[in-house]
């Protein structure tokens, strides 16, 4: 059953047009990549899932209910999660504050819930708990985003470049993590530059270039396509 | 090094001589129908070149005296101090405030009616600064029209109680209301702009309200203002010698006490004095509240607050409306305190002087904004034998502030909020 549908959506900035009719399908429980090269697109269609902006033409169907018109504040309470590009997070406040921010809708039981579940995935953040999350190394702000995207208890989660700017081991780290998530039945959605982890992980993985969908297939077999391995993989 | 700061300091004195010559050193004097050019006394050009001198030795030791500008908080005991244990803090910041508060209780019996008139100033500018403060400090949005708010409260007072006769009491909550929508109002078109764009309209804003005042003469009287604005009551008692109005009795006769003009200053003054601390109490429950942290959230990172399901327009146009609701508070109480109101009391210098307190008080501190508004309302008037110099002077403490303490006197800090993890 699928999580997310993207039905031929276009997206424009004013008269620019970003998104040129792309489809995408996620089901529930896969880990999908999405790949592209700078300025393909990537962000620009997690944005438009989250709703900013929003779609000019095409579909969005998040768990079965249609969220192409609806503002970003509906569909952030709607089960999705983004750990978005940059990791965002809130630097001048502490680390469990920046947890419980991610709960901001939730009752103080559930925060209590999930802030332990963060913590069990993350026990570095446990050790920092007190510290101003701007103080902490880059990985260790990853860590912060990805689990204050938990703390709303999504049913799927964006992640917008996890990789970016991160020393490879702490990279392997954060890709174990995602591994995790999938196992704990999130569903995640990965856009990454990196592309050969994120196809390695990856159930299906889509690649976007200019705009448009240009393959799409199994993790696996997007690795040995000779196309991608020329172009994202390096040759 | 010092080539280049010897250039700088002769193109520094060569400034002044350029700016001050023509301004200083010519005079233009009326002669029948003719005007001319006459040049000032020797000791005016003597002053010119001594201040370019002065301009020019200054810039050349430039960065020894920024230096040692630099190290004075060294000298500070109290800088290299650990900060305080939060508990300790809350606790003995609520000391203080309390303190504060009976102080100011008692503080007008005490002193001349000067010095009651004046505080009961502080108290509105303190209204005011902790109602800007919810939108510049916690929500981060730099609002330079604020005193347009302080103008729809007090003219809401004023033309009800001209046209409706109207009572303080009645006229308080209308004009904090009245404001608060305008505040929303207001929100909407500003939504999607951030920094400098938001200060240019929202400053556009302030003067948009202070020129229909000016201009709109059949119902607000324009530049001449609106008088005879009733004071406030209590119990329908008045403060006057006689009786104004049908049906209330007067303060002095009900309690047998001799008439003094006193009375109405001091009971002026405790009203402001309740609806400061009033304010006060609300905004700290509402900064603990989840708005409040929402406001934090969108002034730390706009995009991840978003990401996280607030809503910006929820967020923003709260602030807004909060803030501006408690302009309009304090706007009624300066009319009923004035007894008469004009454009001219809601220029664009009284939304600089609000923000300044807000800025100097440390953005989002409430003790810090308490304390920089009654420094900002009584520094000029402790200046006042300086006279044409009390607002350089004003201006010069402003900056050494800045140098010393950018963060302002007590910079906000949060209250960090924990779960209790029992259960």
């Amino acid at each position: 059953m699928s999580m997310l549908v993207l039905e031929n959506v276009h997206t424009h900035y004013g008269k620019i047009e970003a998104l040129h009719g792309v489809s995408v399908e996620v089901n529930r429980g896969e880990i999908v990549s999405l790949i592209g090269a700078n300025g393909a697109g990537k962000t620009t269609l997690l944005m438009t899932v989250c709703g900013t902006p929003q779609a000019s033409s095409g579909r969005i169907i998040l768990q079965g209910r249609d969220i192409t018109h609806e503002p970003t504040a509906q569909i952030m309470r709607s089960g999705l999660a983004i750990v978005p590009e940059g990791r965002r997070i809130f630097s001048g406040l502490t680390v469990e504050e920046n947890l419980h921010m991610g709960g901001f809708f939730n009752t103080k039981s559930e925060i209590r819930k999930s802030q332990a579940h963060v913590y069990e995935l993350f026990p570095r953040l446990k050790e920092r708990e007190n510290q101003r999350a701007g103080t902490m190394s880059g990985g260790e702000q990853q860590m912060l985003a990805i689990g204050r995207a938990l703390m709303s208890r999504p049913n799927m989660m964006i992640l917008d470049e996890p990789s970016l700017g991160l020393a490879p081991l702490v990279i392997k780290q954060i890709f174990e993590i995602i591994g995790q998530l999938r196992d704990e039945g999130i569903t995640v959605f990965l856009v990454e530059q990196n592309a050969h982890q994120a196809l390695n992980l990856a159930d299906r993985g889509y690649v976007l270039e200019t705009g448009k969908i240009r393959l799409h297939d199994t993790g696996k077999n997007l690795l040995e396509n000779p196309d991608v391995q020329n172009a994202y993989l390096g040759g | 090094m010092a080539a280049n700061n010897l250039r700088h300091a002769l193109f520094c004195a060569i400034v002044t001589l350029i700016i001050s010559f023509p301004i200083l050193g010519l005079n233009l004097e009326a002669k029948g129908i003719n005007i001319t050019l006459t040049g000032a006394k020797t000791s005016t050009y003597v002053a010119i070149v001594l201040a370019a001198v002065v301009v020019f030795v200054f810039q050349i030791f430039r960065d020894s005296f920024m230096g040692v500008l630099g190290k004075l908080p060294n000298l500070n005991p109290l800088a290299g101090r650990e900060p305080m244990e939060q508990s300790k803090r809350v606790k003995l910041e609520s000391w203080i405030l309390t303190g504060i508060v009976i102080f100011a209780l008692f503080w007008p019996f005490l002193v001349s009616r000067g010095s009651v008139d004046l505080a009961t100033l502080v108290l509105i500018y303190i209204m005011l600064a902790l109602g800007l403060n919810v939108v510049v400090g916690l929500a981060g949005l730099l609002d330079l029209g604020y005193v347009a708010f302080y103008a729809v409260g007090a003219y809401t007072f004023a033309l009800l109680s001209q046209y409706t006769g109207i009572s303080f009491w009645m006229a308080l909550p209308i004009g904090a209301l009245l404001a608060g929508l305008t505040g929303m109002i207001l929100g909407f078109p500003v939504l999607r702009l951030r920094g400098d764009y938001l200060a240019i309209v929202t400053l556009g804003f302030g003067e948009i309200i202070r020129i229909l005042l000016n201009n709109w003469t059949t119902l607000t009287g324009g530049p001449n203002g609106i008088g005879g604005i009733p004071d406030p009551t209590l119990f329908g008692m008045e403060f006057g010698r006689r009786v104004k109005e049908e049906g209330n009795t007067s303060f002095h006769e009900t309690f047998g006490i001799a008439y003094a003009s006193e009375h109405k200053i001091i009971f002026l003054y405790l009203i402001a004095l309740v609806l400061a601390v009033i304010t006060a109490l609300i905004i700290r429950r509402f900064m603990r509240m989840p708005v409040g942290r929402a406001w934090e959230a969108l002034r730390e990172d706009e995009i991840a607050a978003r990401s996280l399901g607030l809503s910006r327009t929820a967020v923003k146009l709260s602030a807004f409306t909060i803030g501006a609701f408690f302009a309009g508070f304090a706007g009624t109480v300066f009319a009923s305190k004035q007894g008469f109101i004009s454009p001219e009391s809601f220029v664009f210098l009284e939304s600089a002087i609000i923000l300044a307190i807000v800025v100097l008080g440390g953005m989002g501190s409430q003790l810090g904004v308490i304390l920089a508004a009654i420094a900002v309302t009584i520094l000029p008037e402790l200046a006042r034998e300086f006279s044409e110099y009390r607002m350089l002077i004003f201006g010069a403490a402003m900056v050494l502030m800045m140098v010393w303490r950018p963060q302002g006197l007590l910079p906000m800090r949060r209250i960090h909020i924990k779960l209790n993890r029992q259960e």
